[in-house]
């Protein structure tokens, strides 16, 4: 299909902000009289809070005052709490200072007096489920139930060691569910392969820190944060403040990443503004890196086990999945779920079976991070693949096309529908591209100390939804604003799914200005920016919008120059009568027309099916233009995938243990392509921290006293540009889906998943299929495997090196 | 606890010349802290984990920077760059080995700031100590890393007495493999330390990591002719390539003769807390051609005595392969 701006590129508008340094972040904004905060955070990674005298700080000059948990609305466990009296984990904010400047606030924490009285901690979830184990909170130790809540789980000594020793788990697992004959299905089997495994939970280190700042003015909140999402934040943080909806005044232009940990608001993000009600001024709290670290979140560990079988012919027959989550100390999970459901649709198996035990650790809180669970089972399952293929005698891209999900795919427990799949298609086209066949050659060659490894690896995650507004505006002066409530975070899909309503309107991009970024711009309600939904989602709702807008402009024009609507059509901001074009109103007159008219066109009556924060922000509109507003209530026939495949070529200094990655290839199987640039930036960026979760990325405590040891960026090892290879090339198998009105679905997390499974796939490739079955495989555990050494931890070691 | 992040009062001073800089050590002596690039210093003071009362601040004596030729070798002023060292023709000419580990040092932004004294005065990275816990090395009575439950991936193979802690510069090792000599200022006089006794173990000194006194002022480093235009080889292993501590590295200075090695000087970092050299490696290596048959011969001697902990164990092959690739040349 020939589009005017889909599948071309643009620039979106914050770009000119992001490179000249006018972009303005959360921590940029001021007010008058404004106070700064800083957080007095736990040193115990699980303690009860004995004594407490503020008095010494209240005394200094410049202080303005101190909030405790005391000052704040209780939560239930194990929701986290913006403070709290009992802490669990090191880095768990107590108490905020707020004074005339940091330097102020930071020395008045240093003469608080606090005394702490330490409780049982744990770090290692399979540690807290001995018999005797530790309790990471003082309600139990593990997560889960309909409707989730916490309780205790303890197995018996035989069971943990079992599991540890890698033998099939027979302990008891809180989460379970199934489809198909399992035993049959096992039975059916040409090759059965079992595995144990551990995935780290690392946290997401996020460049901008979760600074917040707020006050209060004639009855409004106003705050100023760093999210993912826009208006999705609206109805949460409003009670989390303690204000009407209507009364929360929502800025947040920019994000500088996210990547799952600001998809809602946090409860750190509502402290400013009880703080500013309390002191009656304005309140910047500013998180530095090591809170960030702290409250930041972080991904969800896995410690694991894996029995997969496979037919003669390279089917997938059967899976049984069980999962220890390391959730952390705070109410998280559903990666495991994830990651069953990733199995199910990617390898299509006749039977699957996930179990799962969502365990609590005294360590950073948990949260979806890139591919939650999907992620992390990539990097597990696709060498396993290989695996198979080599027994089997296949290659290890046909071993992937011949489980391929195609459009009849079934996915998760009920094995429900997919909206389009076209894997196979996009395999074919990856291995042509990176030239699979000549590449693979090169497997295991050595150049001195260097070998080469190749690896190919799927990614996948649902990437849409529906039910989402869109809301556009012509102005009398022929603009046409693009109300956009999709967030920035960092993805520009803000903009990008704005142009599915251009295409609509068969308008000039030159005439279409994007409205974002501050809930006083009247934004229109919208999902969350995560999961990969957005672009699925919202070029669906602007698309409606944009049709709204259309017939509303033929009504216009059909009053003003007669006839009826269905006579009239729309191009080059027009609408005209047709085959009389003379007969028409420019969109400007149109505009005009509709502000006379009132009623639905200018906004003055709208829809009922319309959200709330849709409802106020057309009323904000109304009388000022055309507007077409409307819910999407497309068709969505099933679970909307989004598929990515990576390809790499490595070299392994098996002297060193270090690799370079020579070559990378990311194909996405997304639907249509709706901003090349904007895909190519998620394919490569999707790339990069994949590289990261395989290799360098980790999260390690020390067991001794539950104390982190990254808090800073170069303990956590994110790849650096010297890294990863300086050119990365992307492609896309540009399949329209046909539930989206121009055919696209989302590409994010599995951007990222292809990535940690291509290298995961190369490493094991270059060590002659060797399966180091955990993330990150750091240099220490190639060298150590090399040279015949112990691991450097211990059997299924999580939060460790 | 707060996770501090702004920089306390700290009485701050600005000498121009060396005198006035040991004058000022001399006084403050203990409540001081001298300031070069501020690339360790600022971690630091801003996380509270070290307090001081005053900070001399040794940017504006330009004595203490640059390059210049001297009748015995080159003398690099103190305060000069990392990456004036790197981008220095002298140096890239005679001690290449010099400026590949200046070219190696953390990132290039830190290596505009950071300078060579810096780099080897800086503490070490051992991550409990950093934290601001109370261990030997910060005046406390244990060592979390050296514990059966302790986190030392990237801890000491050697040295250890109460800390494992281990030396993070990169240009350590160049400069102990190129028989540099340290020239330390006070108002006593000044005094040239030999690269192997400036820095010091926790067997010596378990509170600093080199041998200057409170008072003294690391002024500038001699590199002499002695092992100008040997051959060399550096190398640096660590978790990635950019701002990153080595996990092992090795620098070497071999002075060949008619294809044998005459003479070798070999530092391992990231297995002690001092540039580690290698005794009995240069010893057997001496009269050989240096080939890969001399490097299997003389790895295994790198890593004799070697005392892993708990997870470093993967540094002895390293620190071996290490040390086979320097002979491969």
């Amino acid at each position: 299909m020939s589009y005017k701006h889909i599948g071309k590129d643009f620039t979106p508008p914050d770009i000119f902000g992001k490179v000249t340094g006018k972009a303005k972040y959360a921590e940029d904004f001021t007010a008058d009289g404004m106070a700064y905060a800083r957080l007095l955070v736990s040193p115990m990674p699980h303690a009860r809070v004995k004594k407490l005298d503020l008095a010494p700080a209240l005394a200094m000059d410049g202080v303005f005052g101190v909030i405790t948990a005391d000052d704040l609305p209780p939560v239930e466990a194990p929701n986290g709490g913006i403070l709290t009296n009992e802490p669990v984990f090191i880095g768990d904010p107590i108490l905020a200072v707020a004074a005339v400047d940091e330097k102020t606030a930071e020395d008045a924490i240093g003469r608080i007096d606090i005394e702490l009285e330490p409780l049982p901690f744990t770090v290692n979830p399979t540690d807290s489920l001995r018999p005797a184990g530790p309790n990471a909170r003082r309600e139990g130790n593990i997560y889960a139930g309909s409707p989730p809540q916490v309780g205790e789980l303890h197995w018996r000594q035989d069971e943990v060691e079992r599991f540890l020793a890698g033998g099939q788990p027979s302990a008891e697992a809180p989460i379970e569910w199934q489809y198909g004959d399992l035993e049959a299905s096992f039975d059916n089997a040409a090759v059965i392969l079992t595995e144990s495994f551990v995935t780290t939970g690392y946290a997401h280190m996020s460049m901008e820190p979760r600074s917040v700042m707020s006050y209060w003015e004639n009855g409004k909140c106003f705050v100023y944060g760093s999210t993912q999402s826009q208006s999705f934040i609206i109805p949460f943080l409003a009670p989390m403040v303690g204000v009407a909806p209507e009364d929360l005044v929502y800025v947040s232009e920019y994000c500088g990443g996210g990547f799952g940990s600001k998809i809602f608001p946090y409860p750190i993000m509502a402290l400013p503004a009880h703080f500013a009600k309390k002191l009656g001024r304005p309140v910047m709290l500013r998180i530095t890196r090591e809170e960030e670290y702290y409250i930041g979140s972080a991904r969800v560990g896995f410690q694991g086990w894996i029995k997969a079988g496979f037919a003669a012919d390279g089917r997938v027959s059967a899976v049984d999945l069980y999962i220890v989550q390391d959730l952390g100390p705070k109410r998280a999970g559903g990666d495991a779920s994830s990651a069953g459901g990733a199995v199910s649709i990617l390898y299509q198996p006749e039977a699957l079976r996930l179990r799962s035990v969502p365990v609590l650790t005294n360590t950073t809180p948990r949260g979806a991070q890139r591919g939650p669970g999907q992620n992390q089972i990539a990097a597990i399952f696709e060498p396993l693949m290989d695996k198979a293929a080599q027994e089997l005698g296949l290659d290890r891209v046909a071993i992937r096309r011949i489980n391929a999900p195609d459009s009849n795919a079934k996915l998760n427990a009920d094995q429900g529908p997919v909206t389009s799949a076209y894997m196979a298609e996009a395999l074919e086209l990856g291995a042509k591209r990176w030239n699979w066949a000549e590449k693979v050659k090169r497997s295991g060659r050595r150049r001195g100390s260097k070998v080469t490894g190749i690896g190919v690896g799927q990614g996948y995650h649902a990437a849409g939804t529906s039910g989402f507004d869109g809301l556009v505006r012509i102005t009398p002066d022929g603009k046409i604003h693009l109300h956009s409530g999709v967030g920035n975070l960092g993805t520009y899909s803000y903009a990008s799914t704005t142009r599915a309503a251009a295409e609509a309107l068969k308008c000039d991009w030159s005439q279409c200005e994007i409205v974002h970024g501050r809930s006083a711009a009247h934004l229109p309600w919208s999902s969350y920016q995560a999961g990969s939904v957005t672009i699925f989602t919202h070029t669906r709702a602007n698309h409606v919008a944009a049709l709204d807008a259309v017939a509303k402009l033929k009504e216009v024009a059909a009053a003003a120059l007669g006839g009826q609507a269905e006579d009239y059509d729309i191009d080059g901001q027009r609408v005209f009568r047709r085959g009389r074009t003379s007969r028409a109103l420019s969109y400007g007159e149109a505009a005009a027309k509709a502000i006379e008219m009132g009623g639905k066109h200018s906004g003055v009556e709208v829809p009922e099916d319309i959200h709330e924060v849709t409802k106020r922000a057309v009323a904000g509109i109304a009388g000022t233009g055309l507007v077409g507003v409307a819910k999407d209530t497309l068709p969505k026939r099933g679970t909307v995938p989004g598929f990515a495949i990576g390809f790499v070529e490595i070299e392994l200094d098996v002297e060193t243990g270090k690799h370079e990655i020579i070559d990378y290839l990311a194909v996405g199987e997304c639907g249509t392509v709706v901003h090349p640039l904007g895909l190519a930036n998620q394919l490569r960026g999707g790339g990069v921290w994949g590289f990261g979760m395989a290799t360098t990325e980790r999260h390690v405590y020390d067991p001794q006293n539950g104390l982190p040891a990254n808090v800073g960026f170069y303990q956590c090892k994110p790849p650096t540009y010297l890294d990863v290879p300086s050119r990365m090339d992307w492609a896309a198998a540009d399949i329209p889906d046909p539930d989206n009105p121009v055919g696209a679905r989302g590409i994010g997390e599995p951007a990222m998943g292809c990535a940690v499974a291509a290298v995961m796939c190369a490493l094991s490739d270059a060590l002659g299929g060797h399966l180091f079955n955990r993330t990150p495989v750091t240099l220490d555990v190639i060298l150590s495997h090399i040279a015949g050494l112990p691991p450097t931890s211990g059997p299924l070691a999580i939060n460790t090196f | 606890m707060t996770a501090y992040d702004v920089m306390p009062d700290i009485e701050l001073y600005q000498p121009a010349t060396v005198e006035d800089a040991t004058e000022l050590a001399a006084r403050l002596k203990g409540s001081a802290w001298l300031l070069a690039g501020g690339q360790d210093t600022y971690g630091w003071l801003k996380d509270r984990a070290k307090t001081v009362e005053a900070m001399i601040d040794l940017k504006g004596i330009d004595a203490l920077k640059g390059i210049r030729e001297t009748p015995g070798g080159v003398e690099i002023g103190a305060l000069t760059t990392l990456t004036e060292i790197v981008r220095h023709p002298l140096i890239g000419e005679r001690y290449p080995l010099l400026r590949e580990a200046a070219a190696v040092v953390a990132s290039p932004q830190i290596r505009n700031m950071g300078t060579l004294g810096g780099n080897l005065c800086q503490d070490t990275r051992c991550w409990y100590y950093r934290r601001g816990l109370s261990c030997y090395r910060a005046g406390g009575n244990t060592c979390y890393a050296d514990s059966p439950a302790g986190m030392n991936r990237e801890h000491a193979l050697f040295g250890a007495s109460r800390c494992v802690a281990v030396s993070p510069s990169d240009t350590a090792i160049a400069l102990s493999a190129l028989e540099a000599t340290m020239i330390a200022t006070s108002r006593r006089g000044s005094r040239e330390i030999p690269a192997d006794d400036f820095f010091v173990g926790p067997d010596v000194d378990i509170v600093n990591m080199t041998a200057l006194a409170a008072d003294e002022v690391l002024a500038s480093v001699r590199l002499p002719d002695r092992w100008a235009n040997a051959e060399f080889h550096f190398e640096k292993v660590a978790d990635r390539n950019v701002w990153d501590f080595a996990l092992v590295s090795i620098a070497a200075a071999l002075r060949m003769r008619d294809g044998h090695i005459e003479n070798a000087r070999f530092a391992c970092g990231g297995v002690a807390c001092v540039p580690y050299r290698l005794p009995a490696v240069e010893r057997a290596v001496v009269g050989k051609p240096r080939s890969e048959s001399t490097g299997e011969q003389a790895a295994h001697l790198a890593s004799r005595g070697a005392k892993p902990l708990n997870h470093n164990q993967f540094k002895v092959p390293l620190m071996e392969n290490l040390v086979r690739r320097a002979l491969r040349g």
